[in-house]
């Protein structure tokens, strides 16, 4: 681009709509910070400063004039093609729209001039568009430039590929680039391109890429005497071999020996690619990176050379700085941190693990703020290793300071993640107080992940429940707005199923309520747990029912309706309780403001109390208003609550606040059954899997008139219907469930019900006719493919041809498991209905997980056994996006229905999952171990199988998946 | 590195670098969202925030924010790092770089990060290579083709 062109753009392209400020400081780095503002741009650019309408309308002038140019009856020359190309990236880039012009840009591709090339591969890159006649011609631009053996016409065709990455282009060049990115006359610069492409296009389109010999050429990229070409080879090795691990296992040594000649060289050995006195930082990063692939490496010699490499990263973090730069402490530090948490990734050395420890205890107190938040960041991981958790512990003093002085909010939120993740029994009393002194002054933007944290650590290490009631208390008095519902239900959940802190409780809620000023949550509380224990306070005069009745009738006023409606539960429990307070009581359920409240709820409660307390015997009246039982035991839901915080506010919200209602219905204020007024709420468990109702019917293909006519003219061919519609979906919700409804359109419905037991089951299918009119020649076929069919053995009896009308027929099919499978049988339905030919298929939910036999096993146990399955390719990992909310107790069943034992406190982290169990074939048993780590705050998930089998595993993996 | 944003103290969007695919809408969303968020904070701020699932890397310098995305298990400061060096490129490149450079010579700005980072990963670290590849593009740019149109 020649200035020429520069400055024709400042005066026919206007507008860039700044006011003009700032635009010619320097951005250079001795200048960084000199902020002042250069008047001199009106001068230069009249423009600048012009408003946004005016600058729209300079905008359209512009494009009208290109747009007449492309169309005009003249051919432009390339020049005035790129000219214009360049005049529509630059008004795209200022942020308008660009519908034309792609093809001019295509066109420049195919020019023999550089420059014109140039431009027309950056519009493509920058404007990408899947308008499949130009990507046709795109790729065979490129074609011609990968062929074309000139090193930069091949470097911008490469470019072009790693930008855009599209399926199209992977399915064009996958093949083609690995060839060159091993042929021994590639010159270094297409080399390095080439590779970072591969893995653009590995990343978009895994499929497409083969494997093949040129994986182990790559490999040795790792010794080739270009840096450059290691950098790139390491970043498309690491991505293949987190895939394929197996086949990228030689990298291990080719990557520890280059690091180790890394960081024992000088600082003046790698010329160019020291950065800052730190010998190739970039490359050390990455090839710590790869190692984090791999367990350990086995061999000892390689073992050990590895560990005096990260043994001297951690000794040139204690010498003096070789500069005064960030740069240098920055490039040396990003070293660190990629070695410490390859160190915490093998988990094994735990010498190495308390030096990663004490090290990252010295920049807790750092003055980089940016230091300060990635040590705390670390350490959280850190604190989840056994050899690492009590070097952790020692650092809690910084780390409370730091909760208390540091000024940037996100440092602050690191560090009380921190706290929770050192939390244990040892300390969970100063860690409680600290976090309540800091909820205090708390950033409103994190107040209520503190509460969260706070609810879950005071109830998981009480060891005196006295001390989590009087946490909650008083975390309801210093952020009571905070305090979600989860919160003060569990805090109810918890008093009534233990009898030893419910008069504690009683006690010390009847004095919180005192206070002139208490938040309504409270008010909550303090009704439901006097309503169910004032009995056991009121023995001493001051706390006397009537003291009790008018405290609380006190906040009666000024609370929500639905806290009112709390409290007249209360008020009818009372009447129970305490006869003397029954008239008062009586009293103010029949006023006005209660018989004849606007709201419906409130009168209807005030109605049906009032009539409750006047025609029930005292017996009837104890039984009704009987103690609370106490509540199932079950994981606290302000855990799922926090990992929900955590994460993005999301469209789900309608949904998830709707399941939280029912969920939550066990601390609900409902004390009363006889309360006829009670929202119906159905049970919480019943239908966590849908199980009790069918699914919604499948969208099947209604046999409308034009479908029909088909169908009869395609009467006598006996070939297999494609898959119905929704079958694929309605396959997967059966893969944790063994009964329901399969298939329904609207002559058939299909229904299944299924037992298990080791390698065998036995199935029954349903099939209902849903007219008036029989089905003839009624025939379901089970299909297995010639690879399931060694794997599976199904055997069944065919049915009565006739279907009558409305009636249900039903058949067994009793099932074998041979050896793991990975696909599902096909059930063929054909038969005549009325006159037409009706042909259904749907994929049999026969999966492997239906022959698992669930395993308990101890902590201790599991990871003993999850350690020895740790090559490669027992193991598949599997990340991917939740499909549905994220709920624990949801989750659960799933992994329960899916047939493998939930193990309970295994897992160090309480937010993951983890289960076993046995795979019964006939011909072999598989121990198999799932772990699912979810992240609410990304709303995703990560699943890892490990089993003695990699089809196992994978298949495993690959249903599981689908369920969340 | 998921995607690389330039933008002004006003909010004005001058370079952007996607490395996985979006659509318009999404980037349109992402790019106020983020510089929204990234203007708000003060200067002697952390360089780095959670933001959705990714991390979030930037540094001012002038009137220019340098904003990267980056995966979980990415490492921020060697991110900080590709940033500064980027910077040095385009110093180096333009002498003395400024917002202006970058706004009216935009293909070079692209240009330059082209060599230096490629689907989202570190291509060539030496400056010396990088210039040296954009020299030798400027030079061919100079050649004059015998006219073939």
């Amino acid at each position: 681009m020649t200035v020429v062109e520069c400055s024709s753009y400042q005066s026919t392209v206007v507008g860039v709509g700044d006011t003009a400020v700032d635009l010619d400081v320097p951005v250079c780095i001795q200048v960084a910070w000199h902020l002042q503002s250069h008047g001199a741009a009106f001068g230069t650019f009249p423009w600048a400063g012009k408003s946004k309408e005016a600058e729209i309308k300079r905008i359209n002038k512009e494009l009208a004039n290109i747009r007449s140019k492309f169309k005009g009856d003249k051919a432009l020359d390339g020049y005035s093609k790129k000219k214009y190309v360049c005049k529509l990236l630059f008004i795209f880039l200022l942020g308008h729209d660009i519908d034309f012009g792609h093809m001019e840009a295509v066109n420049l591709l195919s020019s023999n001039r550089y420059t014109e090339k140039q431009i027309g591969y950056l519009f493509i890159s920058v404007l990408v568009n899947s308008n499949s006649e130009l990507i046709r011609l795109i790729n065979n631009a490129i074609k011609n430039d990968l062929a074309s053996r000139n090193p930069t016409f091949m470097g911008l065709a490469l470019h072009c590929i790693a930008n855009v990455g599209s399926r199209e282009m992977a399915e064009a060049f996958a093949g083609e680039i690995p060839k060159i990115l091993v042929a021994g006359d590639t010159m270094d610069s297409v080399k390095q391109s080439a590779a970072l492409c591969l893995l653009r296009l590995y990343r978009t389109s895994p499929d497409l890429v083969p494997m093949g010999d040129w994986t182990s050429r790559v490999v040795h990229l790792l010794n080739d005497q270009h840096l450059g070409v290691v950098t790139a080879a390491t970043s498309l090795i690491t991505t293949l071999a987190q895939k394929n691990p197996e086949e990228f296992k030689t990298s291990v040594s080719l990557a520890v020996s280059r690091l180790s000649r890394i960081v024992t060289s000088a600082s003046t050995d790698l010329q160019d690619y020291t950065y800052y006195f730190v010998p190739a930082p970039w490359l050390s990063v990455k090839l710590l990176r790869l190692l984090q692939c791999y367990p350990p490496p086995e061999d000892p010699a390689v073992r050990g050379r590895l560990t005096e490499c990260l043994e001297t990263i951690l000794n040139k973090a204690q010498e003096p700085p070789k500069s005064k730069k960030v740069q240098h402490s920055n490039a040396k530090n990003a070293v660190l941190f990629e070695a410490i948490s390859l160190i915490i990734h093998h988990d094994s050395e735990p010498n190495l693990l308390v030096r990663a420890c004490n090290q990252l205890g010295q920049f807790l107190q750092h003055r980089e703020t940016n230091l300060r938040y990635l040590a705390l960041e670390s350490m959280c991981t850190l604190a989840s290793s056994e050899f690492s958790h009590e070097a952790v512990k020692t650092h809690i003093d910084t780390v409370i300071n730091a909760l208390k002085t540091e000024r940037d909010v996100s440092v602050r939120q690191r560090a009380a993640d921190l706290l929770y993740a050192m939390c244990d029994r040892s300390n969970a009393q100063q860690i409680v107080a600290e976090m309540l002194s800091y909820l205090e002054t708390a950033d409103y933007s994190i107040r209520e992940e503190i509460v969260l944290k706070v609810a879950i650590l005071a109830e998981k290490y009480a060891v005196d429940y006295t001390w989590y009631v009087d946490t909650i208390l008083n975390l309801i008095r210093i952020a009571g707005d905070y305090v979600s519902e989860e919160v003060w239900y569990r805090v109810i959940q918890i008093v009534i199923n233990r009898d030893d802190v419910q008069g504690y409780a009683a006690k010390t809620v009847f004095e919180a309520l005192q206070a002139p000023a208490c938040h309504e949550n409270l008010v909550k509380v303090g009704g439901y747990i006097l309503g169910e224990f004032g009995n056991l306070v009121a023995g001493d005069p001051r706390s006397s029912p009537l003291i009790q009745f008018n405290l609380l009738h006190s906040k009666f006023h000024l609370c929500s309706v639905p806290t009112r409606a709390l409290l007249l539960s209360t008020y009818i429990k009372f009447v129970n309780l305490f006869p003397e307070v029954k008239a008062t009581i009586q009293d103010v359920l029949r006023s006005d403001s209660q018989l004849r409240n606007a709201d419906v709820e409130l009168q209807q409660r005030a109605v049906e109390y009032l009539r409750l307390s006047s025609i029930a015997s005292t017996d009837i009246l104890a039984t009704v208003l009987e103690e609370m039982p106490p509540f199932p035991e079950r994981e606290s839901s302000i855990l799922a609550k926090l990992k929900k915080k955590k994460g993005p506010s999301t469209v789900t919200d309608l949904e998830e606040t709707k399941r939280e209602r029912n969920v939550d219905v066990n601390g609900g204020p409902e004390p009363a059954p006889a309360s006829a007024s009670a929202v119906s709420t159905p049970s919480p468990s019943a239908d966590l899997l849908g199980l009790g109702a069918a699914p919604p019917a499948p969208a099947g293909p209604p046999p409308s008139g034009g479908g029909l006519l088909v169908d009869v003219f395609s009467d006598s061919a006996s070939a297999v219907a494609p898959l119905a519609p929704g079958s694929e979906d309605n396959f997967a919700r059966f893969v944790c469930k063994n009964n329901g409804v399969l298939f329904e359109n609207q002559l058939l419905q299909i229904g299944l019900k299924s037992e298990f037991r080791q390698n065998l089951g036995r199935m029954f299918i349903f099939y209902g006719n849903k007219t008036s009119t029989q089905f003839l020649n009624f025939t379901p076929t089970l299909i297995c493919s010639d690879a399931l069919q060694s794997n599976l053995n199904l055997q069944t009896k065919p049915v009565d041809p006739t279907v009558d009308g409305g009636a249900q027929v039903q058949q067994v099919v009793n099932i074998e498991c041979v050896s793991d499978f990975t696909e599902a049988p096909v059930l063929n339905i054909q038969f005549r209905y009325g006159g037409t030919f009706q042909n259904v298929s749907v994929k049999l939910p026969i999966t492997l997980n239906k022959f698992f036999q669930p395993t308990e096993m101890a902590s201790q146990d599991f990871f003993q056994r999850w350690k020895q399955l740790s090559s490669p390719q027992q193991e598949v990992q599997n990340i991917f996006k939740a499909k549905h909310p994220m709920d624990t107790e949801i989750t659960k069943a799933k992994i329960i229905g899916f047939g493998s034992a939930l193990l309970e406190e295994v897992d160090p982290n309480p937010a993951n999952f983890v289960g076993a169990g046995i795979i019964h074939t006939k011909t072999t048993q598989i121990g198999c171990l799932l772990r699912l780590e979810p992240n609410l705050q990304a709303q995703m998930y990560r699943l890892t199988l490990r089993t003695s089998k990699e089809t196992v595993s994978q298949r495993l993996c690959e249903l599981l998946s689908e369920q969340f | 590195m998921q995607f690389m944003l330039l933008f002004s103290r006003q909010g004005k969007l001058r370079l952007q670098k996607w490395y996985v695919p979006l659509s318009d809408k999404e980037k349109k969303k992402i790019t106020r969202e983020l510089v929204q968020t990234v203007l708000a904070r003060k200067p002697k701020m952390c360089s780095f925030l959670e933001w959705r699932d990714l991390k979030i890397v930037y540094k001012r310098y002038a009137s220019l924010y340098f904003c990267c995305a980056i995966e979980d298990q990415d490492n921020e400061l060697i991110t900080l790092e590709i940033i500064h060096r980027y910077v040095e490129l385009l110093d180096k490149y333009f002498g003395s770089v400024c917002e202006l450079d970058i706004i009216f010579n935009f293909e070079k700005a692209y240009f330059i990060l082209d060599e230096f980072l490629l689907g989202g990963e570190v291509q060539e670290t030496s400056k010396k290579n990088v210039l040296k590849a954009i020299e030798q593009a400027d030079l061919l740019q100079e050649v004059s083709y015998p006219s073939l149109d």
